[in-house]
């Protein structure tokens, strides 16, 4: 069974239909990576899955169990964490608070302290910021402590809404080697990219998003070699 | 203003001991102000919406502490005791409770159906609401100032000249100064305040964190209610008189006494409303109790105009 099963979703955004009979399929482990055009409906694709933006027709799985019309806030519980597009951290919170939060949802005091350990030690720069106010970082340090905060609630699933955005490159560099590194550990991942030659790199299977339907899928290697993939996305 | 300051200070300076006795009277009252001015504020900074009817909340807890002063067989001039102290606590408790409740409802059936309304819908139902709760306590009580019970000690202490602070006075500031720190730890250290910062922030991100916003709204409402009736009950006990439109004057004083202090600020609350009770005090003292509200709204569009982020106002950059 797969880990994540999004099943001919229909998804209005206002009025806007973004989603029309979108489906995928993420196993555990993977790394899967959805490109389109800006307003494809890939943050949509997110939005629904995490439940901010619920389907009205068809139906998102979690290992087989419904969670469609579930609370955003309970789906974070059964282990899809979310870090959305413009990083969305607390402004006028410490670092240390947000990372608090990102474990909202758990009760393991212990646990909780090792993940925390483990993720500044992932972000080595997050650590430094520790008690700062968020809103003084700098915007690679931003991502980086959305990415530990979306860690801190110990996801089976993390999805990964433009992770490099307006970022330097050597930055961008290290971004992947942590998603590479996240997921080594066990965590799969759902990933939307601008830059979608080096997320189709990082990841296993890729799916094309065009005006809210997949119109392609398959395994990176047969994306990135597709001529029509080269010309739309990848700028070859 | 500058006139105004080249009118005071000589007069000040030339009875000093009148100037500390209103001084002692303004901070009594800015701390009433102040209890009302963080239910204000908190309610704001979390979803946005100048809650009207929050002064009239506020009224609501004298009002229902009445009932429950002669349920508990307490009146007037019995000597205190710490058997009176008791029962004025759990009467207050209870109040607090009650109220919460009503608050909570409040907000479940008037604000959250327009969560996504344009902000005018609740601005506007939150007026009506306030009209709706003083409607109910002048069909309750009647439009007449309302007598209520004299429980706090009567001495003064002597602060030199002629100028005293009573116990009254001591009691009502203390229990200020109680309520805003228990508050300002509990928002930024117990996980609810942290939830409730985070809401007020940005709801999607909350939800992403799993924070239920429905149930962290909620608990706002009933804090703000807690301080707002705990601030009823002080006013009944210092000023002995209560009225169903109280909260209208109270509640617009203390709005004012958010905004000075930077809307949706904790900190900036109490001292704005500090500020806004020796602002009233000395008006009311040296010039004429007349223009007082003139005084008070002045600086609301004052600070409205050139500074609407207010004294505390947020200013960590937003990137």
């Amino acid at each position: 069974m797969a880990l994540l099963e999004i099943d001919a979703v229909d998804t209005y955004y206002g009025r806007v239909h973004a989603l029309q009979g979108v489906s995928l399929s993420i196993e555990e482990g993977e790394i899967v990576t959805l490109i389109g055009s800006n307003g494809a409906g890939k943050t949509t694709t997110l939005r629904t899955i995490s439940g901010l933006t619920p389907a009205s027709r068809g139906q998102v799985r979690l290992r087989g169990r419904d969670i469609t019309h579930l609370p955003a806030a309970q789906i974070v519980g059964l282990g899809i964490g979310h870090v959305p597009e413009g990083r969305r951290i607390f402004h006028r919170m410490s670092v240390r608070d947000n990372l608090v939060l990102g474990a909202y949802r758990r009760k393991d005091r212990e646990g909780i302290r090792r993940d925390q350990e483990h993720v500044l030690t992932l972000f080595p720069r997050v650590r430094q910021r520790l008690h700062q106010i968020g809103g003084t970082l700098s915007g690679g340090e931003q991502q980086m402590l959305a990415i530990a905060r979306g860690l801190m609630s110990k996801p089976k699933v993390l999805l990964l809404d433009e992770p490099s955005l307006g970022l330097a490159p050597i930055l961008v560099d290290q971004i992947f080697d942590i998603i590479r590194d996240i997921n080594r550990e066990g965590t799969t991942i759902l990933l939307i990219e601008q830059n979608a030659t080096k997320a189709l790199t990082v990841s296993n299977r890729g799916y094309v998003l065009e005006t809210g339907r997949i119109v392609k899928q398959g395994p990176t290697k047969m994306l990135l070699e597709s001529p029509d993939v080269q010309r739309a996305y990848l700028g070859i | 203003m500058a006139i105004l300051l080249v009118l005071f200070i000589p007069r000040a300076a030339s009875d000093p001991s009148f100037f500390v006795q209103i001084l002692v009277y303004g901070l009594a009252n800015g701390a009433i102000y102040a209890l009302i001015a963080l239910g204000y504020t908190m309610v704001y900074g979390i979803i946005e919406l100048i809650n009207f009817a929050h002064g009239d909340v506020f009224t609501l807890g004298a009002f229902v502490s009445l009932p429950l002063i002669g349920a508990f067989g307490l009146t007037e001039g019995q000597s205190a005791s710490l058997g009176l102290y008791a029962a004025l606590l759990v009467i207050a408790i209870i109040v607090m409770l009650i109220l919460g409740g009503v608050n909570v409802l409040i907000e479940r059936i008037a604000y959250r159906p327009l969560r996504h309304a344009p902000r005018l819908a609740p601005l506007i139902t939150a007026v009506g609401m306030s009209f709706i709760l003083e409607g109910a306590m002048y069909i309750w009580r009647g439009a007449n100032n309302i007598h209520y019970p004299d429980f706090l000690p009567a001495g003064r202490i002597s602060l030199g000249g002629s100028a005293s602070i009573g116990y009254k006075d001591l009691i009502v500031i203390a229990l200020a100064v109680v309520f805003v720190v228990v508050l300002t730890t509990f928002i930024n250290r117990s996980k609810l305040g942290k939830a409730m910062r985070a809401t007020a922030q940005d709801q999607d991100a909350a939800q992403l964190m799993g924070i239920d916003i429905n149930r962290t709204i909620a608990a706002t409402f009933f804090i703000g209610a807690i301080l707002a009736g705990a601030g009823g009950i002080i006013f009944g006990l210092y000023f002995n008189t209560v009225r169903f439109d109280l909260g209208f004057q109270a509640g617009l004083f203390a709005f004012t006494a958010a905004v000075f202090g930077g809307i949706g600020n904790i900190q900036g609350a109490a001292i704005g409303g500090l500020f806004i009770g020796l602002v009233k005090a000395y008006s009311d003292g040296y010039f004429t109790s007349q223009l007082t509200d003139v005084w008070i709204f002045s600086i609301l569009i004052l600070v409205l105009v050139f500074r609407p982020t207010g004294l505390l106002g947020m200013r960590v950059p937003e990137k």
